[in-house]
């Protein structure tokens, strides 16, 4: 989740350049090697089926038909589109900023009881399924809602309750981006300022805030680009009167089968993603400063003065209506039963019931969640741990030395930020690629369960990768070397010197790979099969029936869904304890 | 030299062992393709476990189920999978969409055994065979049969009704473009008022306050107050369902009332009837015949009602007391050739968004 955070922790010490130089021209090459299987996974299950849907659109008798992008583009209804796509993104990208700022600097710079609890919890939406968090909205601020019988304040008709949904799904990036570097940013520096007689203002503006700014732009460019890609809020907010390219892409492909039309869609917001997404990269190595960085725990202090506790309260109410409260409201339908509260849904969920909506008890997709989520958390610690440890290789061409290295440094920082693509890219675009690209022996996997990891894996990998990089970035090479010279094989030095450093990052990142496998839902929902649907596949089709009880088995099934996710975070919150997590 | 051979030959070794892991596990019916019939539909298939066992008793296939989203989505893969089909056959393209996969070629004829015994105004490709009809259903306006009588008022019977100012502000619909119920009541309204009325029409009804959500689910667990999902917590009486919605608020009732809560309008129904069909390509093309067979045969179609809340095609299959003491039966639904929804669809959806939504 924290895509943002800085690639470089702590500096490693840069070795002599002598003892490099060996390592220097070789590097890149085996860059590309380790590169391998994360190029392979991303060409067969994106590349090629994201490929073959789109010329499936634009590509008759044997030729593009590039005019068609012209001809939609200039279509008013999707100028219309873009527009809105473009506007709600930003203001739901300020106003995350503007509430999440505050709680960022608590969560930084203040120590409060239940503050581990109260990360994870705030994580739990950006890891749910959009579908269920979209209901939880709606019970909160609809009609009827919780908001609305106390207050009379009801947002479902308007703009506004896109804006706020999407603030409470993303409020955790700006927490975890923004709030885990000022916790590390010594205090000490803005203290300074102050003893050379800045005004506290002045001190924040010209200390804290230049060192903060780079973490701010790139939180905020990840909302933006999150919010730019929105789907399942959408759908439930703001159908039929609102769609981003996104839903107007589903709309095109799934309902209205005009592939051309999505094809240049989706092009679009390729463009716009990969725009993003370099500006992004760019916004990290500019941020590659020498900052001095002390351990969390030494900035972090209990509240002091009138304005810490109301800046806390404020923030506390804050996270309250936002996440505890629609999700407290989740809860409670789900226990609200026929006859009075009791766990009647819950035990329905156990009960075997002669239908094939479900051939399996729905209290089982939990079980096939848990499985399917091991199995893509593996395929993503596998891609994304390989394409981490490729991006880590720092090559240092000697002065002079051919194009050759810095040529294949450049393709693999390209990668970098191709791996992170998928999280751009509509679920259906995804989904219905599979279909038609992978249906040819020996990759006919239509019909096989393996497509459900895999397109979980999909959106794995960019957070295994943001997770590793900085760890593995950190570790001393001349460890590795020391290692070498005692005569340990590359194998050996690895599993003595980096397994026991990175151990932690890499249990982090499984961690966050799961949490997001156990929540996809887009592309997950063409290509479950019924005897073994997921959690969130299970919620929708539950959803998707009439009647009492389908709609209280939902929500007890999304409740389950929230313990679960919010079990892993949870635990992840116990295992960031050093100075490089920030999870 | 030594530490890139070996890094590569580790990354090619974990590559191959990914596709040999996803090949082996894969192959669609490679679990002996002779015995099993797959059968490709959508979400809202349901069918029970011990029907599907008889069928495996009685013909030795195993029916393995696979589904592609919502009907929509279900039926558009099936055409981008013509040919090459995921399965054996595809069951739930409704009279809306049916010209769709028909136009594509993606089914191979086969009569069905009992098809006799299904109306003549259920089967529009009757020449051909492609299709077969599974099920039939009505969408209409749902009312709350309580909001009305605590407000002294008599619920609509017709679609002229609903523009009426005694029942302003009280409708909710689905949008057309996204939601197969939304799509059945525009056309219901195309087909009663013709080409040249409907618009106007639907202008009088958004002058007197419909309102039009994304889906199904909005419309009748969130927003219809006659639905029990909702908790009291709707605001409209008025909702576009489905005519076996009132029979489903009764389900599971301990205490049966005499009379559903909910209760149809008869004069605003649409016709939706479901079809399956043999992909053509298929690879088990006997079980597949086998099994279309099946779908039209009593069991099946007694089983259909309570599994997927939709009347069976089949004029003897025996309707369960469920929807015999609660439902409702509409007599003359409206319907239009799926020719003329397919060459006109699109344009209608716009034209509607234009008028409805925007």
């Amino acid at each position: 989740m924290d895509l943002a955070r800085r690639e470089v922790t702590a500096s490693p010490a840069a070795p002599p350049v002598g003892t490099r130089a060996r390592a220097g021209t070789r590097g890149p090459w085996v860059r590309l090697a380790l590169m391998g299987v994360p190029m392979a996974f991303f060409a067969v299950f994106f590349g090629y089926p994201v490929l073959a849907i789109v010329s499936r659109g634009l590509r008759a008798g044997g030729h593009w038909h590039l005019d068609r992008i012209g001809q939609v583009a200039g279509d008013p209804d999707i100028l219309q589109v873009l527009w809105f796509t473009v506007w709600q993104a930003a203001a739901s990208t300020a106003l995350t900023l503007a509430l999440a700022l505050p709680g960022a600097w608590v969560f930084a710079r203040l120590d409060f009881p239940g503050k581990r609890l109260l990360r994870a919890l705030v994580t739990v939406p950006f890891v749910l399924p959009t579908v269920v968090v979209g209901s939880a909205f709606l019970a909160l601020a609809g009609r009827g809602g919780v908001l609305d019988e106390w207050f009379g304040v009801r947002l479902d008709t308007s703009v506004w309750a896109i804006l706020l949904a999407h603030v409470l799904l993303n409020y955790s990036v700006v927490i975890r981006t923004v709030g885990g570097f000022w916790s590390q940013l010594d205090p000490r520096q803005e203290e300074a300022a102050r003893m050379l007689g800045a005004g506290r203002l002045t001190a924040w503006r010209r200390v804290t805030l230049p060192a903060l700014a780079p973490s701010v732009g790139a939180a905020a460019l990840i909302v933006f680009l999150f919010t730019f890609t929105s789907f399942g809020v959408i759908q439930v907010l703001g159908r039929p009167r609102f769609a981003t390219l996104e839903v107007e892409i589903y709309r095109q492909t799934a309902t209205l089968l005009d592939l051309p039309t999505a094809a240049v869609l989706t092009l679009i917001q390729f463009a716009a993603v990969a725009a993003l997404l370099s500006v992004h990269a760019w916004s990290l190595r500019k941020r590659e400063t020498a900052l001095r960085l002390v351990p969390a725990e030494q900035t972090a202090h209990r509240p002091a003065g009138a304005g810490q506790w109301a800046v806390l309260s404020a923030v506390l109410v804050t996270i309250c209506v936002l996440t505890v409260l629609p999700l407290a409201v989740l809860v409670l339908r789900a226990f609200d039963g026929p006859d009075g509260f009791g766990l009647a849904h819950f035990r329905a969920l156990s009960g075997q019931s002669d239908s094939a909506t479900f051939t399996v008890a729905p209290v089982e997709a939990v079980g096939n969640s848990l499985a399917y989520a091991s199995v893509a958390t593996g395929i993503a610690l596998l891609v994304g741990g390989l394409a981490a440890a490729a991006l880590t290789v720092r090559s240092r061409p000697r002065p002079g030395a051919g194009r050759g290295p810095r040529a294949a440094d450049r393709l693999v920082r390209g990668f970098d930020a191709l791996l992170m693509l998928p999280l751009g890219t509509s679920a259906v675009t995804v989904g219905f690629g599979f279909l038609i690209a992978l249906d040819e022996p020996p990759l006919d996997l239509r019909s096989s369960w393996i497509l459900v990891p895999l397109a979980q894996a999909l959106v794995g990998v960019p957070f295994v990768i943001r997770t590793m990089l900085p760890v593995l970035r950190a570790v001393d090479t001349r460890l590795r070397e020391a290692a070498a010279v005692l005569g340990a094989s590359p194998l050996r030095a690895w599993r003595e010197v980096d397994f026991p450093l990175v151990r932690r990052a890499l249990l982090v990142a499984a961690g966050f790979a799961f949490a997001v496998s156990l929540g996809e839902f887009g592309a997950t929902v063409f290509i479950a099969r019924p005897d073994s649907p997921t959690l969130p596949v299970a919620v929708a089709r539950m959803l998707g029936r009439a009647g009492e009880s389908n709609y209280g088995q939902a929500m007890a099934l999304s409740t389950l869904l929230m313990l679960v996710c919010a079990g892993v975070l949870f635990a992840l919150e116990r295992v960031r304890t050093d100075s490089q997590g920030e999870f | 030299m030594n530490t890139n051979v070996r890094r590569a030959a580790a990354a090619t070794t974990a590559v191959l062992a990914l596709a040999v892991l996803a090949t082996a596990c894969g192959g669609p019916g490679g679990d002996d393709d002779a015995k099993t019939v797959t059968l490709v539909t959508h979400d809202s298939f349901a069918a029970s476990k011990s029907v599907l066992a008889d069928f495996t008793e009685k013909t030795g296939y195993k029916v393995k189920v696979l589904r592609g989203g919502d009907a929509g989505a279900a039926v558009n893969q099936a055409v981008l999978n013509k040919d090459n089909p995921q399965g054996d056959v595809f069951f739930g393209v409704d009279n809306t969409l049916l010209s769709r996969p028909l136009g594509k070629g993606v089914f191979a004829p086969y009569r069905a055994k009992g098809l006799d015994k299904v109306p003549a105004g259920l089967q529009p490709d009757s020449g051909k065979h492609r299709v077969t009809p599974v099920d039939t259903g009505s969408v209409c306006v749902n009312y709350d049969r309580k909001w009305f009588a605590d407000k002294k008022l008599d619920p609509p019977r017709t679609l002229a009704d609903l523009t009426k100012p005694r029942y302003k502000n009280l409708l909710v619909t689905e949008d057309a473009a996204n939601s197969s119920p939304g799509l059945a009541f525009v056309l219901a309204t195309v087909a009663e008022y013709g080409e040249a009325g409907w618009q106007g029409y639907w202008k009088k009804l958004r002058a007197n306050g419909v309102e039009v959500v994304d889906s199904w689910e909005q419309a009748y667990q969130d927003r219809f107050t006659g639905s029990r999902a909702g908790k009291g917590q709707g605001d409209k009486p008025l909702v576009v369902s489905y005519a076996s919605s009132p029979p489903v608020e009764v389900l599971g009732d301990k205490h049966p009332p005499k009379q559903a809560p909910t209760g149809v309008a008869k004069g605003t129904c649409f016709q939706q009837t479901e079809y399956a069909g043999l992909l053509s390509g298929a690879r088990n093309t006997k079980g597949g015949k086998a099994l279309l067979d099946f779908l039209l045969s009593k069991r099946f179609q007694e089983d259909l009602p309570l599994q997927m809340f939709v009347d069976p095609v089949r004029e003897d299959a025996k309707l369960p007391r469920l929807f015999t003491e609660y439902g409702e039966t509409v007599d003359n639904p409206r319907t239009l050739a799926p020719k003329k929804i397919a060459d006109n669809r699109e344009r209608w959806i716009k034209t509607w968004t234009s008028l409805a939504v925007k």
